[in-house]
C-alpha cells in the first residue's frame, strides 16, 4: 500500500504544531541570555518548557486521531526559507507524532530525572537549557516537511550533543569527545549534504511530497546514488559502521544525556530518515541490501563490544549501537520492515533510557563510579533502581512479553522472511544480547560488594526515581500494545506504506524459539562466568577475542591509522609547503627583486670621473652601433 | 537624493572633523557617532531600494575628466547594495570594538579613528561605482587607510605585514589599470562607464586578456589559492578592527569585482575560465581548510579559514546558476559577519593575554563564559551551522554548484568537515580543558564588548532563520548579471509539481 | 676647407674629453668640459657655414648662454667645496653614492 497524500492543514493543535519546537526554544533561548539570574528557577523552566511541548505533542496526535487514516498527512506551512529552494514547513503525519510523542515524553522525563541528576552541579541551568535546545531541535528534524529541515535539524541536535557531551569541558576526555562526536557526525553530514544536493539537482524540490512524487514519476533519477549518501549521514548520526566511533566516547556526558540523546531519541535519527526516505531506497534494491548489511554488521559489533566493557555506560552504548543496527536492518527491509523499526525504537527508547537512568542512579550513589567491578550486590541497596532496571533487561534481551520481545522479534522475523542469512545473524545478536545485558546486570546488582571503601550506595530521590519508574511501565506494556493486531502498522501506514498482506504474529515461530533458546544460553553463560563466580576487581588479559571487544574492534585504531595520522602528516605537510612553498615563492621574488636591485646600485659609486667615462663609453658604444647598422 | 554621495560625503566630513577634535575620547565618540549616522542614513536609502526595479538605483553622474570620459558615476544594484550595507554595518562596531586598541602605540589615536572613516567611504564608493575608472581609482586608494591602519598600529611585524599587502595589492591592481586601459581603447566608445562597456568587446581572445588582468587584480584581492600568502600576515599583524574590514569588506571587492566585471564585461572569456577557476576555488576551499588546521596561530588561523570561505564564494560566482550566484553574494555579507565576530572575539581574548598563540590559552570557558560562549557561536558561524546565516549561503552555493559541477561541488563540500576540525579544535585548545595558570583572572567580556557582538550574533540568527530579505534583493540582481552573460540554470531531471517545491 | 675645422674641432674635444677623464682637479675639469662645449660650438659655426644658413650660429649661441650659466653655477660650487675641504679634488668628493 503506497503513502497518503499530503493535505495541507490550517488551525488546530496540529496548525499550532510549531509551538512544540518553539516552546523549548524558547526555554534555551531564555535561560542561556538570563545568564545568572536565570539559576533559581532555571531548572524548573526548562522542564516546563519539555512538558508543555509534550502537551502540545500530544493534543495535536488526538487531533490527527481524529482523521480517517488516509487524511493523516498535514502539511503545515510556515513561511519561505530560501525563495526557489525550500519553504520552512511541518509535516505532521503518523511517523512524525510517533516521533515527538516519544520525544517529548522521555525528554520531559529526562528533564525531572535531571533536577535531581543535577542537583549539585553549579552549572544546572546551562545543562536544561542545552536538554531544551535539543529537545527543539529534534523536533525540528523530525517535523519538517522537506530535506532542508530535516538537515537544520540534524546539525542542531548534533550541536546539543556536542554541547552535552561536553558539558563538563574542564574534563579534557569529555572535551575530546564531544569534538570527536561532532567531526565524525560531519563525515556523515557530508554524504547527507551531497545526498541533498543529488536530490535537489534531480527534482528541483526538497520536499517529501515533492521527492514522493518525483519518483512515482519515475526519469533518470540516481536513486541508488542518493540511498548511499543518506545512509551515510545516517550511519554518522545513528553511530552504524563505519562512523561508530564516536558513541562510545560520548558516554563521556552526563547520564541524563546519555539516556536521552544516545540512546532513546537522537541516535535513532538515522533510522527515521531511511524510513522517510522510503520512497526513495524502494526503489534501489543496492542501497536497500547496503542498509541491511550495515545494520546487521552494526547489531554484531555493538552487540560484541557490549560483551567486554566493564564501563557501565560504555556496556549500555554497545547495545544501543546494536539495537540501533536492529532497526536499521529492518528499515532497510522496506515497508514490511518501516513499522517494526519504528516501533522497537519507541520501545527501545523507553526500555534503554530506563537503563541509562537506572546506570545514572547507580553512580549518583557510588560517586560517579562507572567501572562494574567497583559495583557488585546493589540490588539490597537500591530496590527501585534494582526493580526498574531489571525489567528494563529483561525487557532488551526480549523476555517473552515484555516489550522487546515483541519488537526485536519482528524485525528478527521479518528480517528472516527477507533473508535467511542476515536473520540468522540476528538471531545470534539476540543471544550475545542475552549474555552481556546479563553480564551487565549480574556485575552491578547481584555478587559480593566490590565497593571502593568510601562509596556510600543510596537510593536516589524520588524525582530520580519516579522517572525510572514511568518508564519501566513503558518498557512492559508498549511493546505488546504496538505489536498485537498490527495496531502500529496500520497506524504507520498513511505514512509509510505497508505490505499487502500485514504480518501475523506467532508466539511459537522456529525462529521465535530459536531466539528465545539462544537467549536463554547467553544469559546462563553469563550468570557461570559473573553471577555465580567471583568477579575478579581488575579485570582479566582475556583472549584475543575479549582485546579485540575491549578496544571496540580496533575502530579507533583504524580510524587514527587511516584517518588522525595521514590527516596529520597532511596538515603538517601543507602548512609547511605554504610557507615554503606558495609564501616562500612570493618572497624570492621579492628577494630576487630587492637582491638585484642592491647590486645594481653599486655602479652609483660618487666617483665622478667613473660617471664621465661611462657617459663616454656609453656615447661610443652608440656611435659604434650606429655604424655597425649604418653599414649593414 | 544623491544617497550615495551623501553617504560618502558624511563619512569623509566625519573623518575630517575627527583631526579636529582635540581630546581622543571626544573623536571616539564622534567617529561612533558619525558611522551610526552613516549607517541609518544608508538603511533609509535601502527602504527605498525596489528589488524589481532599474538595474542601477539611486544613480549619479557627473563628468570628471571629459576628456577621457570619466564620471563620477555611482549607483547600485542589489548587489552592491546588501556589500554596502555590510560595510555600513560593520564600521560602527569595529569602532565600537576598537576603543582601545590604538592606545597601545605611539600614533595617534585620532588619526585611526579618521583613517577608518575614510576607508568608509572607499568602500563605498567602491561598491558604488558605475565608471570602471572610478573604481579603479577607489580599488587602489582603499589600500591607502589600511596600509596605515596596518602598518601603524599592528602587531611586532606589522611593517612586514603593511609592505607585503601593499605591494601585493598593488600588483594586481597595476595588471587592472593595463586592462582598464585596453578595454577603454579597444572598445572605443570614449567612455568608462560600466553600462555603456557591456558587450563591447566581441573578439574572445581579447576578452580572454582583459579577463586576466581584472580576474588577477580580484584573485589577490580576494585571495584566490595561490595569491592568498599576504592574508595571514596581515591579518595577523592588523589590529582586531582593521583585520575585520580587511577580510570583512575590503577582500569582499575580489569576488565582487568577478561577478560584476569578470562575468558581465567578458563573459565569453570567464566561461572559457571557469575550469580553471573553479579548479582554483576548490583547491582554495581544502587547502585553506587544512592549514588552517595545523596554525599555532589563533588570527592567522582565521585569516586562513577565509581563505577557505573565498573559496566558496568565487566557487559560487563561477558556477554562473541563479543559486550558487546568489549564494555567493550572500556569503560575502555573511562571512562579514561571522569573520567579524570571530577576529573581534578573538581579538578581546588576545587582549586580555596579550598573546596570538592558541598554545598559550586553556579552559577560558571556566573564568569568562560569555567570551568563550559568542566565542563559540562566532566558530560555529564559521563552520556554517544550520541556523546561522553561513549556512544558508553555503548551502546555496554547494547547491548551485553542484547542479552543473557534480564533482568539484562534492569535493568543496568535505570544507564542511575540516571547517568542523579547526574551528572545533581551535574552541577546545582555548576553551576547553583545565583552566591554564596565566588565564586564571581574564575578565569576561565587559558591557562594551558585549555591545560589539550581540548585534553581530543577532544578525547572523535572524539571517539563518530569514534570510529572505536579503535574498530577495540579491536574487533580480544575480539573474540580471547572469542573463548578460548569458547563463542559464540547468532543467531537473524529473519535473515535479510547483506547490511540492 | 671644412675638413680642416671639423678635424680641429675633434682633436679639440678630444683634447676635453681626455682631460675630463684623467684630471682630478676640479678646475682644470671645468676647463676641459669647456673646451669640449667650444669644440662643438666650432663644428657649428662650421656646418653654419657650409650650409649658408644661421642654424648652427643660433644653436653656438645657445651653447655660449647654457655655458656661461654653467660657469657660474659650477665655479660657485667648486669653491664652496675647496672652503670645507681644502681641496678642489673631484675623487675627493664622492660621498653622494649608492
Amino acid at each position: 500500500m503506497e503513502p497518503a497524500e499530503i493535505i495541507q492543514h490550517s488551525g488546530g493543535v496540529i496548525g499550532a504544531s510549531w509551538l512544540m519546537i518553539a516552546l523549548p526554544l524558547l526555554g534555551a533561548a531564555v535561560l542561556l541570555l538570563g545568564g545568572r539570574k536565570t539559576d533559581k528557577f532555571g531548572h524548573l523552566l526548562g522542564v516546563a518548557m519539555a512538558v508543555a511541548s509534550f502537551v502540545v505533542a500530544a493534543l495535536a496526535f488526538i487531533q490527527l486521531l481524529g482523521f480517517a487514516p488516509g487524511e493523516r498527512r498535514r502539511g503545515v506551512e510556515l513561511y519561505d526559507l530560501i525563495p526557489g529552494i525550500a519553504k520552512v514547513g511541518l509535516l505532521v503525519d503518523p511517523l512524525s507524532i510517533s516521533f515527538c510523542l516519544l520525544i517529548t515524553f522521555v525528554g520531559s522525563l529526562i528533564h525531572i530525572y535531571s533536577i535531581g541528576y543535577m542537583a549539585h552541579d553549579p552549572a544546572r541551568r546551562r545543562f536544561f537549557a542545552y536538554l531544551n535546545l535539543f529537545v527543539a531541535a529534534m523536533l525540528v528534524l523530525v517535523l519538517a516537511d522537506n530535506y532542508l529541515g530535516l538537515y537544520v535539524g540534524w546539525e542542531g541536535v548534533g550541536l546539543a550533543s556536542y554541547l552535552l557531551i561536553g558539558f563538563w569541558q574542564h574534563k579534557p576526555t569529555a572535551a575530546t569527545a564531544a569534538k570527536k562526536a561532532f567531526i565524525v557526525n560531519r563525515v556523515g553530514d557530508f554524504g547527507l549534504s551531497i545526498g541533498i544536493f543529488t536530490i535537489f539537482a534531480t527534482f528541483h524540490s526538497l520536499s517529501y511530497q515533492g521527492v514522493a512524487e518525483g519518483m512515482a514519476k519515475g526519469g533518470s533519477i540516481p536513486a541508488t546514488a542518493i540511498g548511499l549518501l543518506l545512509l551515510l549521514g545516517a550511519c554518522g548520526k545513528s553511530a552504524q559502521l563505519p562512523l561508530q566511533s564516536w558513541l562510545l566516547d560520548a558516554m563521556e556526558g552526563p547520564t541524563p544525556v546519555s539516556a536521552l540523546i544516545h540512546a532513546a531519541t537522537m541516535v535513532t535519527a538515522g533510522v527515521y530518515l531511511v524510513v522517510r526516505s522510503g520512497p526513495i531506497f524502494q526503489a534501489t534494491d543496492t542501497a536497500q541490501l547496503v542498509v541491511t548489511i550495515v545494520g546487521v554488521a552494526t547489531l554484531l559489533a555493538g552487540a560484541i563490544i557490549g560483551t567486554a566493557k566493564d564501563d557501565i555506560k560504555k556496556a549500555l552504548a554497545g547495545s544501543t549501537m546494536s539495537q540501533i543496527g536492529y532497526m536499521m536492518l529492518a528499515a532497510g527491509i522496506g515497508p514490511a520492515g518501516y513499522a517494526f523499526a519504528i516501533a522497537h525504537l519507541i520501545t527501545h527508547g523507553f526500555f534503554k533510557a530506563d537503563m541509562f537512568l537506572g546506570a545514572g542512579s547507580v553512580m549518583h550513589g557510588m560517586n560517579d563510579e562507572v567501572n562494574m567491578r567497583k559495583y557488585g550486590g546493589l540490588r539490597k541497596v537500591m530496590p527501585i533502581t534494582f526493580v526498574t532496571f531489571f525489567i528494563g533487561y529483561l525487557a532488551i534481551i526480549g523476555f517473552p512479553l515484555l516489550s522487546g520481545y515483541f519488537t526485536k522479534d519482528g524485525i528478527i522475523e521479518t528480517a528472516m522472511e527477507h533473508n535467511a542469512i542476515l536473520g540468522w545473524l540476528a538471531v545470534l545478536g539476540a543471544g550475545i544480547t542475552g549474555f552481556y545485558m546479563s553480564r551487565l546486570v549480574f556485575m552491578t546488582f547481584f555478587g559480593k560488594k566490590r565497593w571502593e571503601a568510601d562509596a556510600h550506595p543510596h537510593e536516589s530521590p524520588a524525582v530520580m526515581t519516579w522517572p525510572l519508574i514511568i518508564l519501566s511501565i513503558g518498557a512492559i506494556v508498549l511493546g505488546a500494545f504496538l505489536i498485537l493486531g498490527n495496531r502500529f502498522m496500520l497506524f504507520l501506514s498513511p505514512a509509510v506504506g505497508r505490505p499487502e498482506e500485514l504480518p501475523s504474529f506467532h508466539p511459537f515461530s522456529t525462529t521465535g524459539l530459536a531466539t528465545l533458546a539462544l537467549v536463554a544460553v547467553g544469559v546462563v553463560f553469563a550468570w557461570y562466568r559473573y553471577g555465580s563466580a567471583e568477579v575478579p576487581g581488575v579485570a582479566p588479559r582475556g583472549s584475543f577475542l575479549t582485546a579485540f571487544a575491549r578496544r571496540d574492534l580496533y575502530g579507533d585504531a583504524l580510524n587514527e591509522a587511516l584517518l588522525m595520522r595521514p590527516g596529520q602528516w597532511l596538515t603538517r605537510l601543507a602548512v609547511y609547503f605554504d610557507n615554503r612553498g606558495v609564501d616562500g615563492l612570493v618572497n624570492s621574488l621579492a628577494a630576487l627583486i630587492g637582491g638585484s636591485s642592491g647590486r645594481l646600485r653599486r655602479i652609483q659609486t660618487g666617483y665622478v670621473r667613473s660617471y664621465a667615462l661611462s657617459i663616454f663609453v656609453g656615447a661610443a658604444v652608440l656611435v659604434g652601433a650606429w655604424f655597425v647598422v649604418g653599414n649593414l | 537624493m544623491p544617497w550615495l554621495s551623501i553617504l560618502m560625503g558624511v563619512s569623509v566630513l566625519g573623518a575630517l572633523g575627527v583631526t579636529l577634535v582635540r581630546n581622543d575620547k571626544l573623536a571616539k565618540q564622534f567617529t561612533l557617532g558619525v558611522s551610526l549616522i552613516v549607517l541609518a542614513l544608508a538603511i533609509a536609502m535601502a527602504v527605498q531600494f525596489s528589488p524589481n526595479g532599474d538595474k542601477f538605483q539611486f544613480t549619479e553622474k557627473y563628468d570628471w575628466i571629459p576628456a577621457l570620459g570619466v564620471h563620477y558615476a555611482v549607483g547600485v544594484d542589489g548587489i552592491a547594495l546588501v556589500l554596502i550595507l555590510l560595510s555600513v554595518v560593520l564600521v560602527p562596531i569595529v569602532v565600537l570594538a576598537s576603543w582601545h586598541d590604538a592606545e597601545a602605540g605611539k600614533r595617534s589615536v585620532r588619526t585611526y579613528f579618521s583613517l577608518m572613516l575614510v576607508l568608509e567611504a572607499m568602500m563605498i564608493g567602491v561598491f558604488a561605482a558605475t565608471d570602471v575608472f572610478l573604481f579603479y581609482v577607489f580599488f587602489e586608494a582603499m589600500l591607502i587607510p589600511m596600509y596605515f591602519m596596518i602598518g601603524s598600529y599592528g602587531g611586532a611585524q606589522r611593517s612586514y605585514a603593511a609592505v607585503k599587502f601593499l605591494l601585493y595589492s598593488l600588483f594586481g591592481g597595476l595588471l587592472m589599470l593595463v586592462a582598464v586601459i585596453a578595454l577603454y581603447t579597444i572598445a572605443g566608445k570614449g567612455t568608462f562607464m560600466f553600462p555603456d562597456l557591456v558587450g563591447t568587446i566581441q573578439d574572445v581572445n581579447t576578452q580572454k586578456w582583459l579577463f586576466l588582468g581584472f580576474f588577477i587584480a580580484f584573485a589577490i584581492k580576494a585571495p584566490l589559492w595561490p595569491f592568498h600568502t599576504w592574508l595571514p600576515d596581515a591579518a595577523a599583524q592588523a589590529p582586531a578592527g582593521a583585520a575585520v574590514l580587511l577580510v570583512g569588506v575590503l577582500d569582499k571587492v575580489g569576488t565582487y569585482g568577478m561577478l560584476r566585471f569578470c562575468l558581465e564585461l567578458f563573459p565569453d572569456a570567464s566561461k572559457f575560465f571557469t575550469p580553471m577557476v573553479i579548479t582554483l576555488s576548490v583547491i582554495g576551499i581544502v587547502y585553506g581548510a587544512i592549514v588552517a588546521i595545523g596554525q599555532t596561530d589563533m588570527k592567522r588561523l582565521i585569516a586562513y579559514t577565509s581563505v577557505s570561505h573565498f573559496g566558496f564564494i568565487a566557487l559560487g560566482v563561477f558556477a554562473m546558476t541563479t543559486n550558487a550566484g546568489a549564494g555567493a553574494t550572500l556569503y560575502m555579507v555573511n562571512h562579514g559577519f561571522s569573520t567579524g565576530a570571530l577576529f573581534l572575539i578573538a581579538g578581546f581574548l588576545i587582549q586580555r593575554r596579550g598573546s596570538q598563540f592558541i598554545a598559550d590559552y586553556g579552559g577560558v570557558q571556566k573564568v569568562a563564559p560569555v567570551l568563550a560562549g559568542t566565542f563559540l557561536v562566532a566558530g560555529l558561524s564559521s563552520l556554517s551551522l544550520p541556523g546561522l546565516s553561513t549556512f544558508v549561503s553555503e548551502f546555496m552555493v554547494l547547491v548551485g554548484t553542484y547542479e552543473k559541477y557534480l564533482v568539484p561541488a562534492a569535493i568543496a563540500t568535505t570544507g564542511v568537515i575540516l571547517a568542523a576540525i579547526y574551528i572545533l579544535w581551535m574552541y577546545q585548545r582555548t576553551m576547553n580543558g583545565p583552566t591554564a595558570e596565566s588565564v586564571k583572572h581574564l575578565p569576561d567580556l565587559n558591557a562594551r564588548e558585549k555591545w560589539v557582538v550581540a548585534p553581530l550574533i543577532a544578525l547572523l540568527l535572524v539571517f539563518g532563520f530569514y534570510p529572505k530579505p536579503l535574498l530577495d534583493v540579491i536574487h533580480p540582481a544575480v539573474k540580471n548579471t547572469l542573463s548578460s552573460v548569458p547563463a542559464t540554470d540547468p532543467a531537473p531531471a524529473v519535473q515535479v509539481a510547483k506547490e511540492a517545491q | 676647407m671644412t675638413t680642416h675645422y671639423l678635424v680641429l674641432s675633434a682633436l679639440l674635444f678630444a683634447i676635453g674629453g681626455v682631460g675630463v677623464l684623467v684630471r682630478r682637479n676640479a678646475i682644470v675639469v671645468f676647463m676641459c668640459v669647456e673646451l669640449m662645449l667650444n669644440a662643438c660650438n666650432l663644428a657649428f659655426v662650421t656646418f653654419a657655414r657650409q650650409n649658408g644658413n644661421l642654424d648652427g650660429q643660433i644653436i653656438a649661441f645657445f651653447v655660449m648662454i647654457v655655458a656661461a650659466a654653467e660657469v657660474v653655477i659650477g665655479l660657485a660650487i667648486i669653491v664652496t667645496i675647496f672652503r670645507t675641504r681644502r681641496s678642489a679634488s673631484v675623487d675627493d668628493a664622492s660621498l653622494l653614492k649608492y
